[in-house]
């Protein structure tokens, strides 16, 4: 298959800076050429955070480097990093210069970790991988070398899980999604670990990932390798559900999930569902008419040209609580071989009476193009990126973005997760319909 | 200086070619003086935060050419620019009233196997393919650190697909860890476009070049009284427009640091003259520079016609502007020459330019005329700028500096700054279109625009009160030059 991309929606190996920028005063130290981290930040950015964008120490890596090795020039760019940035988790990330001329970042890393420095290293030169792998690459890093020595103790705590939802900043809505779904949780009983963002306490939080009592997985493929890592170093078992829940049926069926992995107290879990599922589909009930009667067109068929955990999640969603029908579905986050059988499996059960096409594919450009061959026969939807504006206006189609790059929203603590994304997505897309009339 | 050679493959990078560096702490008048007596030495930074690339710059001047298509060769983060400029693009397309269309952008997603046989193959099938969904005019291949590294033969490659497809595919060497000075894609981008695109000149015309990035229009109107049409490069120009840029009476530049190279070549290779006074900001510096541009074009009387009206027009504003401005002080952190031309503009209006932090310099330009000195005209018309630093891009430095600096304004002239300012309370202007400060109404659009800022103090203020710093206590105490290597020609830096 054509490995080509026109049009790209994710990044390198190196885009893994976000997911350290994501952790609450946690701090990436590039060793990688000049331009990388800015390239980054441009594709998956989204404002500096606490210090990420220009405030990212990097080694700038020019010829000498690439010539005699940058292994002197990592060691002050450290020195200097924990004088100037005020943080309290370093981790050292490399581009395709250290890769290729074979640094050894390990041996100047350790000397800082010998001495009780809360830094960890990982090789994240841009062609090994792409930024969905290396999430799990970095954050396996960081609980090896820092989680698993500042530990406290590795007492089970009965209630405490972690969980590895989505890829902060590869998904744009990453904050609000994690904000709800730590809080549903919360609703049935559990302590989160959420790790990333506005609602984690940041390190304190991360040393107790061993005393958690399992760790939930809330994607179709990425986070799997830090819960298979978790479960052979802590023996912490694992729930995996593989996409994102949103709206009322899927949220309840994600919690009813966890609530039997976990043996949790069935009440408490009831009766938390049947306050939210109330209060959604009271919502709902009250547009339905909306929905129903709209004499001037609503979009009835949709594409997705999203990562597998957003396609799937929003597919079961648009189908199931909206009736708008999926058309030909395309997973761009080049899903690993072996995972694609039961994501092809999750489409061909989206609903009770129908299976969905589904097709993987890297190159943008290739997707518009058979996208744009749409026999036009009812107005459709589209969820994609920023890339899409002109097929959406060729096609007379309405674009709801969601994937990177976004850029024509401005997304603050927006998510689409939980019973409160499914108001919020419907909000969203039934304002994006509307507002196309005069 | 280097002359410019058209045979060569690679153009040779800043520091080599003009001994451009990134690190001086001192006036500018010192700066000037080292760089003119070619005593001009670098130094490094033993912790520095991330840059910009030349793959970056490169791809800014060649990704809006209409009828193009682009081939980033490299890891597929390297494309994480793409977006952004298509973005521009498309903004530039309402702006022009063009139909909209998407930039025709593709990556190679060199990976790890390829590190190790070669990426050739896969260079070949991309740029196949790009031709092949677009049928463009020209391809352009930009390279990564990585094609770099391993050694693909990127030149050989390009000329074999340029027999194959019957257009210009054309090589553009921009590897980031190559240079420094990212300003440095601008020349690989021209000298791909100058030795495989230009064509020699059929005739003469009355065109002018303006080498510009995508801002307004605003030569339209003075070339066209002089009797010259003004013709705007590259970002929205088509491959056959850029055949013949060769053809031009002259070049303008809105910002030599963009179109040194450009211009140079053109004048060197093709005779098209260039206009090699400092573009046209403050009064004075567009009283020489139209006069240059006068001479250049032979209408000279017309020209001093045109700088006598403009002075009755604008100089009663302009005070007007100056006893409103009375007493403030700025700082600036800007991109080299435009920055320069910051400078100007601030100081025609009377502000107080306390320092500057200007991302590197150019001790002289391919031309190697010294009158295209702006830092120079800047300190020759205005007086010597204390506290005048070469950073490339340094934000710890710029935190230190404000925070014991404190302006009345910050004046930035690329994204990622301004925040600072705001973080500390001081009020922050950026302001995008080089073409917006220039000439005699620029001094005015400039004006007004910094008096709403001055002005508009509730938002910074708020902001400053809920705001975290990264920096550490420690950092903010030090020397804002602590980390920058040995340097004989400078004295620390103190503040007033």
């Amino acid at each position: 298959m054509s490995k080509i991309i026109e049009q790209p929606r994710y990044s390198c190996a190196l885009g893994a800076q976000q997911t350290v920028v994501a952790i609450k005063r946690a701090v990436p130290i590039l060793h990688s050429g000049p331009g990388c981290s800015s390239k980054i930040s441009n594709l998956i950015g989204q404002g500096e955070g606490y210090a990420g964008g220009n405030t990212i120490p990097c080694t700038n890596a020019s010829e000498s480097e690439v010539v005699f090795g940058g292994e002197g020039k990592l060691r002050t760019v450290i020195d200097g990093a924990f004088k100037v940035i005020d943080a309290d988790l370093y981790v050292v990330l490399t581009g395709c210069t250290s890769d290729i001329v074979g640094d050894d970042i390990g041996s100047v890393t350790s000397e800082y970790q010998e001495v009780g420095k809360p830094i960890v290293y990982v090789e994240t030169g841009g062609f090994k991988s792409n930024n969905y792998v290396s999430h799990d690459v970095v954050v396996n890093a960081i609980i090896d070398q820092f989680v698993d020595k500042f530990k406290k103790d590795s007492n089970v705590k009965a209630g405490l899980v972690n969980v590895f939802a989505t890829i902060p900043y590869q998904d744009p809505y990453w904050n609000g999604n994690l904000e709800e779904i730590k809080r549903i949780l919360e609703g049935i009983g559990l302590q989160v670990n959420i790790l990333f963002g506005l609602e984690s306490k940041g390190v304190e939080e991360w040393k107790t990932i061993p005393n958690a009592q399992f760790n939930i997985v809330v994607n179709a493929w990425a986070g799997l390798e830090i819960a298979e890592h978790l479960k052979e170093k802590y023996g912490t078992l694992y729930f995996h559900f593989p996409y994102l829940p949103i709206g009322g049926s899927e949220t309840s069926k994600f919690l009813r999930g966890v609530a039997e992995f976990g043996d949790l107290d069935k009440n408490i879990v009831e009766a938390f569902i049947k306050k939210e599922e109330e209060k959604f589909y009271s919502y709902i009930e009250r547009t339905a008419d909306f929905m129903l009667e709209f004499r001037y067109g609503l979009p009835r068929r949709f594409y997705t040209i999203l990562d597998a955990t957003y396609a799937v999640g929003f597919s079961k969603f648009l189908l199931n609580e909206l009736g708008i029908i999926p058309v030909k579905q395309f997973i761009i986050d080049d899903t690993p071989e072996k995972y694609r059988e039961s994501i092809i499996e999750q489409f061909n059960k989206i609903s009770e009476f129908r299976s969905a096409e589904v097709a993987f594919s890297i190159d943008g450009g290739a997707i518009q193009e058979e996208i744009s061959k749409d026999n036009r026969k009812n107005r459709v939807l589209i969820l994609g990126s920023g890339w899409e504006r002109d097929l959406a206006s060729n096609l007379g189609a309405d674009l709801l973005i969601i994937s990177a790059p976004v850029a024509y929203r401005l997304v603050l603590s927006c998510g689409y997760a939980g019973y409160n994304g499914g108001l919020r997505v419907i909000e969203d897309i039934y304002d994006r319909v509307l507002n196309t009339y005069r | 200086m280097g002359t410019i050679n058209l045979k060569e493959s690679e153009v040779s990078i800043r520091e080599a070619r003009l001994g451009s560096i990134t690190g001086f702490n001192g006036t500018a008048g010192e700066l000037v003086r080292c760089a003119h007596a070619g005593k001009l030495k670098d130094c490094s930074r033993s912790f520095s935060q991330c840059m910009g690339c030349s793959s970056g710059n490169a791809f800014c001047q060649l990704s809006m050419i209409k009828d193009a298509a682009i081939v980033n060769h490299a890891p597929v983060g390297c494309a994480g620019d793409f977006f952004g400029f298509n973005f521009v693009y498309r903004v530039g397309q309402m702006e022009r009233n063009l139909p909209p269309t998407i930039g025709r952008y593709f990556n190679t997603n060199i990976e790890e196997r390829d590190t190790v046989f070669g990426a050739i193959e896969k260079l070949q099938e991309t740029v196949r393919e790009a031709y092949e969904r677009v049928h463009p005019k020209a391809i352009f291949i930009t390279t990564s650190c990585a094609s770099g590294i391993i050694g693909d033969d990127v030149e050989s490659a390009s000329n074999e697909l340029s027999e194959e497809l019957g257009i210009p595919v054309v090589a553009c060497f921009c590897e980031g860890f190559k240079s420094k000075i990212w300003t440095t894609g601008f020349d690989s981008a021209y000298h791909s476009i100058a030795r495989k695109i230009v064509k020699p000149p059929r005739k003469k015309t009355n065109k002018v070049n303006i080498i510009n990035f995508w801002g307004s229009h605003i030569f339209d109107d003075i070339l066209k009284k002089l009797g010259y049409e003004a013709e705007y490069i590259v970002p929205f120009s088509t491959i056959s427009e850029l055949e013949y840029i060769s053809e031009a009476a002259a070049t303008i530049q809105i910002c030599p640091t963009l179109g040194t190279y450009l211009g140079a070549a053109l004048e060197q290779v093709y005779g098209v003259p260039e206009i090699k006074s400092p573009p046209a900001y403050g009064v004075a510096g567009t009283d020489n520079w139209l006069r240059e541009l006068g001479r250049v074009l032979n209408r000279q009387e017309e020209i001093e016609k045109i700088i006598k009206e403009e002075h009755e027009k604008i100089i009663p504003k302009i005070e007007e502007y100056r006893s409103k401005l009375k007493g403030k002080t700025a700082y600036i952190t800007a991109g080299a020459a435009h920055g320069h031309a910051i400078i100007a503009l601030l100081r025609e209006l009377g502000l107080e330019v306390q320092g500057a932090a200007i991302f590197h310099h150019d001790p002289v330009y391919d031309n190697g005329d010294n009158t295209s000195d702006a830092l120079a005209h800047d300190v020759n018309t205005y007086g010597d700028i204390k506290n005048y630093n070469v950073c490339n891009k340094q934000a710890y430095e710029l935190v230190n500096i404000l925070n014991r600096v404190k302006p009345d304004i910050m004046i930035a002239r690329h994204g990622g700054m301004t925040l600072w300012g705001a973080k500390l309370g001081v009020p922050t202007l950026l302001i995008g279109d080089e073409q917006f400060g220039f000439g005699y109404q620029g001094v005015l659009n400039y004006a007004e625009r910094i008096l709403e800022t001055i002005d508009n103090k509730e938002f910074v203020t708020n902001l400053a009160k809920h705001s975290s710093m990264p920096y550490t206590k420690w950092w903010l105490e030090q020397d804002p030059f602590t980390f920058l290597g040995g340097d004989a020609h400078v004295e620390n830096y103190r503040t007033t």
